[in-house]
């Protein structure tokens, strides 16, 4: 990277004090985000990846908290911010968009009502300016006859309808970077690829950055610039997401590719891995992944791989394919 | 077909979603009824898998519970291993109950389905309790941990109660429980949508073994069509309570004669997809409560024309299809206006 970018996150690490000990959700994670780039992050539930969202946007709930590494936006350190700088920062440079449409939104409050009220937050606008601004993006989502709709309450609206609102909503005050945390999980598939067209079109034309948290690899594949795969709480591959998908250098990866049905390829079996995530308050020695490696040697069981570049990508393992 | 074991016959089935009898006398409302199940004809043969997709609220689900019982037909029958087990002529209900207990279903939530506070043991062993009460204790304990044994858990975890065990291994054990009757058709709703990739492809691979080993019938439903893809033999498209697509699985989702499916199959983010752009499709399922007239895909279909606006397409075999083959229910493929269409969608 030669300019500096967008997101850095560095070395990031986030605890969860417990009776039974602190508990360590996110590990020495490292990356970085460039502007109008998507970067997906996938892993299965447990891995990690919804609260290395949520550090970034500062929506980790107590007692959880970040005990190490740091976040940088546009060159600013953003995770050691007061409560009230950070909630100003949120919304106005980093917008955030979650699985469930319908929780995202009052019920109680028109569209049009909720969105006015967001933009004239963060940008110093008249209640007419920020109508018309409203009603420009949900015109910009993709939301039909936007004025007639500007009055209706969200449960008037079908569940891709409303996934597009709180999309309008995280672009009210134009966010550098959106974290959208599954945000195609709740919808059907045809849904689905409008939204996940929509989230391509932001990137391209806006510059936004898009930190893609999702355990769909269908969606990342035709999504994400990059990948970035994480297990038990750390990143094990990181890389460009062609390279990811179709020359995997984890083990873990390799497995979980091979494990995803698809509709273009006819197998009679699909790939197993064996186990499953361990629990963060047993996570193994060495590579966590070792227990359910079929690769696995001695090394694996008692010294702890770090990302290290291989071939295309960077990947955390003693025995990578490449 | 003789060798069908499961067969629907016109299935519909309706719910009364009425607002209250006063409300509706004195704001002059009708009554609202919803066909969540509009006229399914199907037959299922041993030992297949018919998969069923379909988007949420085109009444896969209620099809299901239907067949297994749940839910009564409106009109209609199923029929399962030549008794009739719902609807027109059903026989005794001595008849029904013995022909059910040929037939298990497995739903898609492993936490909400099993009992907390009962062990796995018990859990597995409540059906062969509840339809063999007769059966020796000894019988039943080591009929459950043959069961759990043949799920990949071991005899041992009888003990258990479900907290101790992962989503994936749950799901193990609602196979077993399913198992225990040693039925010979299985209905599963959405059985790996709840689970991650890798536990869903144990669970996928699991009941391939047991369907090849056992000699089991699935009906397998879905929203999700890569996994109806790898599971299944032949595939059913629903849309608004009807199916408008079955065919041979190779056939469905390399040459998809209806628009529906050809929207379903483009619309699925697949893995061989990366950096591909493509035209996303338009529109939302319409309100099952009032569904548009005609065909009820055509406010959404680039083909539809005025027949379709008007007549509701029915399931017809294709040309040169023996009867109970693919079949699709379109006008615009009837009529041959679609093929030559296709080039020009594709670009």
């Amino acid at each position: 990277m030669h300019a500096e970018p967008l997101l850095a996150v560095d070395r990031l690490r986030v605890e969860f004090p417990t009776r039974h000990g602190t508990l360590i959700a996110v590990h020495d994670v490292s990356f970085d985000i460039a502007e109008g780039e998507v970067l997906g992050v996938v892993g299965e539930s447990g891995a990690g990846k919804s609260i290395t969202g949520a550090a970034v946007i500062g929506l980790i709930d107590p007692p959880g908290r970040i005990a190490g590494g740091e976040i940088r936006l546009s060159g600013r350190r953003i995770d050691n911010l007061p409560y009230d700088a950070m909630r100003k920062l949120r919304g106005r440079e980093i917008g955030a968009v979650f699985q469930d449409p319908l929780t995202s939104l009052n019920p109680l409050y028109t569209i049009g009502r909720q969105l006015t009220e967001t933009i004239r937050t963060h940008l110093p606008m008249t209640a007419g300016a920020a109508q018309a601004r409203a009603v420009s993006l949900l015109e910009e989502v993709g939301i039909t006859a936007a004025a007639r709709r500007f009055d209706q309450y969200p449960h008037q609206f079908s569940g891709g309808m409303r996934q597009r609102v709180v999309i309008a909503l995280a672009l009210a005050a134009q966010p550098k970077l959106i974290i959208a945390d599954e945000p195609t999980t709740a919808l059907d598939v045809s849904i689905q690829a409008q939204i996940i067209e929509l989230i391509k079109r932001l990137a391209r034309d806006h510059g936004t950055a898009v930190m893609l948290v999702t355990h769909d690899m269908g969606v990342i594949a035709e999504t994400a610039d990059r990948v970035a795969v994480m297990y038990a709480g750390r990143i094990v591959e990181l890389g460009p997401v062609a390279d990811v998908i179709h020359r995997p250098a984890h083990p873990y990866t390799a497995g979980l590719m091979g494990s995803i049905p698809s509709i273009k390829a006819e197998r009679d079996r699909l790939t197993q891995i064996d186990g499953a995530m361990p629990r963060l308050r047993a996570v193994p020695s060495g590579c966590a992944f070792h227990p359910r490696c079929p690769l696995a040697i001695e090394r694996c069981r008692v010294e702890r791989p770090n990302l290290e570049d291989v071939g295309a990508t960077r990947a955390a393992c003693w025995r990578p394919a490449r | 077909m003789s060798d069908a074991l499961v067969t629907l016959e016109d299935v519909v089935r309706t719910f009364d979603v009425s607002p209250p009898w006063l409300d509706r006398v004195l704001e002059r409302q009708p009554r609202a009824l919803l066909r969540a199940v509009d006229g399914v004809t199907l037959s299922i043969a041993r030992g297949e898998t018919l998969g069923l997709v379909g988007e949420s609220g085109c009444g896969k689900s209620t099809l299901a519970r239907v067949i297994v019982g749940l839910y009564a037909p409106t009109e209609g029958r199923v029929i399962f291993d030549g008794v009739v087990i719902g609807g027109d002529g059903a026989g005794a209900a001595a008849a029904q109950r013995a022909a059910r207990r040929g037939m298990q279903m497995i739903f898609q939530d492993p936490y909400a389905s099993l009992n907390p506070r009962w062990r796995v043991a018990d859990i597995v062993a409540e059906p062969v309790r509840a339809l063999a009460p007769d059966t020796p204790r000894e019988a039943i304990d080591a009929r459950v941990a043959a069961l759990l044994a043949q799920v990949g858990l071991a005899p041992a975890d009888g003990v258990k109660y479900p907290h101790q065990f992962s989503g994936g291994q749950r799901q193990r054990i609602s196979i077993a429980r399913a198992l225990s009757t040693q039925p010979r058709f299985l209905i599963c709703d959405e059985p790996t949508s709840a689970l991650d990739v890798s536990v869903q492809a144990q669970v996928l691979n699991l009941m391939r073994d047991l369907q090849q080993r056992m000699g089991l019938t699935y009906l397998f439903i879905s929203h999700n069509l890569a996994v109806v893809h790898h599971i299944a033999d032949r595939v059913g498209v629903m849309y608004l309570g009807r199916i408008v697509e079955i065919a041979p699985k190779q056939r469905l989702f390399a040459r998809p004669r209806h628009p529906y499916t050809r929207m379903l199959l483009d619309a699925v983010p697949d893995l061989a997809m990366t950096g591909v752009s493509r035209v996303a499709v338009a529109g939302d399922v319409p309100n099952p409560l009032a569904p548009p007239p005609g065909c009820t895909f055509h406010p959404r279909c680039p083909w539809a024309n005025d027949r379709c606006r008007h007549e509701v397409p029915l399931l017809m075999p294709l040309a040169g299809e023996r009867p109970g083959g693919a079949a699709v229910a379109c006008h615009a493929v009837e009529e041959g206006r679609l093929d030559g269409a296709r080039a020009a969608s594709a670009t």
